[in-house]
């Protein structure tokens, strides 16, 4: 008998093409390729300079994200986009796809969206699989059992000319979440609970898998929103087992097996779980019972605490470089050691990126904002992550309750995630962002993020200022939480 | 790429943690299709003020900082983003070397594709290099990939880790991409031995 494996080893050893010997990496085969306008425009440069072909064009997807515009289409149905860099770049994702012969949702696209919206969406994201992307929110796919990590850019040559990636095997990490969370406490804040405790460099090194009583009960959306900021810890990849909400919310979507070949992948997924007695590297717990709202106050992911706690003084850290870097986030920030975050001024609210975009997202806001308004002062944006999660969210009403409410209703895209399209916060707003970076600069220029929740977006978009969710949910009419 | 051998530089000092990809290149930069010229881009959040002239606080504006190829940086370097911009930003200002505790997975993975090395150093070695540069700037370190030595101003050396591929392949001008394509048989009986589990032309 084989000895026990956690599922990162099971997906590892069933894709080397290769092993590892203590000269060479593993030669890694990858079975789907996903690729944007901003990290790949280079690696095809590279392969036409070769004169090499895209190996398997058929494992691969291109889409456009970071550099569209999310501004309404024009009368003509398209979408202009006025930035002529960004129109050159999008306009090299076309030619290379064309040349390459890979398939591309392109701008307007029935089916265009946030490169890591989409694989889930369109069933291509499936357990087992190893996915990669020049994007180091790939991990936002280790919520089926499959392992997903971003790549650099000579990277996405290598696997657009040979399927393949060089790689030495990464350590593994369990981060085991039990209990239940309270009402207003979501899976975004287990996510920014987790990367609060291990710090934005802890995961290093590993791959995580998500474990618990907690993370079994949550939907296969919000385990993505947990995986996707694996990253965040400076883990590459999250994984989550597979089990019957992941069959469920493959079932039927375009890109799955069907039929008979349905019941031979779902035989084979139910394999997708770490054996009784095979070990971790290392071991990380967290209480969801006893879990608050969470929100961010400094300038990288890690940089987390309760809603309702106090900015940490740097005064109280021992090594002088942590009260340095911590002091630099809170000047950046505008914020005094001690203060409290509930009640600061807000003058944007985002609800958007690959973290908390879609539908069970949309419909989370959509129940809390709706038959109340944005606050005067606060501009609040609602991007879906794709355009199949708009015209869904436009199908159940989601729009109107938004609009409504005073809200921003865009197209599909990164928006303002990243800041690259023009969505973007001017010096020295205050943004609450479900996001997923908080790093200066990363919203705009100046701009100084708090990265919460949909709800805690929410409900700070009501008040005008930082605001507890829990206080939101408490007058709900309906307890949020998704189905989906 | 040309083979990387020892070199000798001053430092320039950037003893900030957790520095991201978003601050060595800001996203604004990377709608490019190509790698030219982003060394000007480096850090510009912190390195130009608002009208593109140089913030003279800034390390890499300053007179000492010209010439320089070797970064001292806080732990965890290069975490966020895995955008190669970064290593190309800090290869285009003319950086061939990053010492830090540790870096982050992609950036580091990124940065030996490129020629530019991740010296990562012991707590200890790292605040006393501060120290030792921060009294006496001029002061030289030496990086030298085949014994993998970081020569400090004190004449000390110390080791540093270098995945053993990474070092071949910089050593000897090794083409990663060139050394996957030689597997192409074995990438071939890999493929025989099972179906691809999707097909994306299914979904577009
Ligand atoms: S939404 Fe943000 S984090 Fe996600 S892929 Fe786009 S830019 Fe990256």
């Amino acid at each position: 008998m084989s000895s026990p494996r956690t599922l990162f080893q099971k997906i590892w050893d069933s894709h080397l093409v290769r092993p590892e010997t203590p000269e060479t990496p593993a030669v890694l085969y990858i079975d789907l390729h996903l690729v944007h306008e901003v990290t790949s425009p280079q690696a095809f440069s590279e392969l036409r300079q070769r004169g090499l072909k895209v190996r398997r064009p058929d494992q691969t997807i291109a889409t456009m994200d970071h550099s569209t515009p999310t501004t309404p289409r024009g009368a003509d149905g398209r979408i202009p986009v006025t930035d002529a860099q960004a129109a050159a770049q999008l306009g090299q994702l076309v030619r290379n796809c064309a040349d390459f012969g890979v398939p591309l949702f392109e701008l307007g696209d029935a089916k265009q969206g946030i490169v890591h919206v989409i694989g889930p969406e369109q069933g291509i994201t499936q357990p087992g699989m190893t996915i990669v992307c020049g994007d180091s929110h790939t991990s936002t796919h280790g919520a089926f059992g499959a392992l997903a990590f971003g790549i650099g850019t000579s990277e996405v040559g290598h696997v657009l000319a040979t399927q393949c990636l060089l790689q030495s095997r990464p350590k593994t990490m369990e981060v085991r979440v039990d209990g239940t969370l309270r009402p207003g406490v979501t899976a975004k804040d287990i996510i920014l609970a987790i990367i609060a405790k291990i710090g934005t460099g802890g995961g290093t090194g590993y791959v995580l898998e998500y474990t618990g009583s907690a993370i079994r009960s949550l939907s296969m959306e919000e385990r993505m929103t947990i995986c996707n900021m694996s990253i965040e810890g400076g883990a590459r990849a999250g994984l989550v087992a597979p089990d019957e909400k992941t069959f469920e919310y493959l079932r039927g979507r375009p890109g799955a097996p069907a039929g008979a070949a349905w019941d031979r992948a779902v035989e084979q997924w139910r394999e997708l779980s770490t054996d009784e007695g095979a070990s971790y590297d290392t071991l990380v717990t967290l209480d969801a019972d006893s879990l608050r709202p969470m929100i961010t106050y400094g300038t990288n992911p890690g940089m987390g605490m309760p809603i309702d706690a106090s900015v940490p003084d740097p005064a109280d850290l021992s090594e002088e470089s942590q009260k340095a870097g911590l002091q630099k986030a809170l000047d950046y920030m505008g914020l005094q050691a001690g203060q409290p975050l509930l009640g600061n001024r807000v003058d944007v609210v985002f609800v958007g990126s690959c973290t908390n975009s879609r539908i069970s997202d949309l419909r989370v806001a959509a129940n809390a904002i709706r038959g109340r308004k944005v606050a005067p002062g606060v501009r609040m944006m609602v991007v879906p992550g794709s355009q199949v999660v708009k015209r869904q969210a436009e199908a159940e009403g989601l729009r109107e309750i938004f609009e409504a409410a005073g809200a921003e209703w865009r197209e599909a895209g990164c928006s303002m995630c990243i800041a690259m399209n023009g969505d973007q916060l001017s010096p020295g707003q205050y943004a609450v962002s479900t996001s997923n970076r908080n790093f200066e600069g990363r919203q705009g220029k100046g701009g100084r993020t708090f990265l919460a929740s949909p709800l805690t977006a929410v409900a700070s978009a009501i008040r005008g200022r930082v605001a507890d969710a829990r206080e939101l949910v408490e007058k709900l009419p309906v307890t949020p939480g998704s189905p989906a | 790429m040309e083979p990387i051998r020892s070199f000798t530089s001053r430092v320039v000092l950037l003893p900030i943690e957790n520095i991201d990809t978003d601050q060595i290149i800001p996203a604004r930069f990377l709608k490019v299709t190509d790698k030219a010229g982003l060394g000007e881009a480096l850090f510009s959040d912190w390195r130009y003020n608002e009208d593109g002239s140089q913030k003279a606080d800034f390390v890499l504006n300053h007179p000492g900082s010209k010439g320089a190829n070797v970064l001292f940086a806080g732990d965890n370097f290069g975490c966020g983003s895995s955008r190669e911009h970064a290593p190309w930003a800090l290869v285009g200002f003319g950086f061939q070397a990053v010492i830090s505790t540790f870096f982050a997975d992609i950036f580091r993975n990124n940065a030996l594709k490129n020629g530019l090395l991740p010296v990562m150093v012991e707590p200890a070695v790292h605040q006393k290099l501060f120290a030792d540069l921060r009294a006496n700037p001029a002061a030289e370190v030496t990086v030298d990939l085949a014994s993998q030595t970081l020569t400090l101003p004190d004449g000390g050396k110390v080791s540093f880790p270098i995945e053993p591929f990474a070092k071949h392949c910089l050593l000897n001008g090794v083409d990663q991409l060139g050394f996957l394509i030689g597997e192409e048989d074995a990438i071939q009986a890999y493929e025989a031995s099972r179906p691809a589990r999707v097909v994306t032309s299914q979904v577009a």
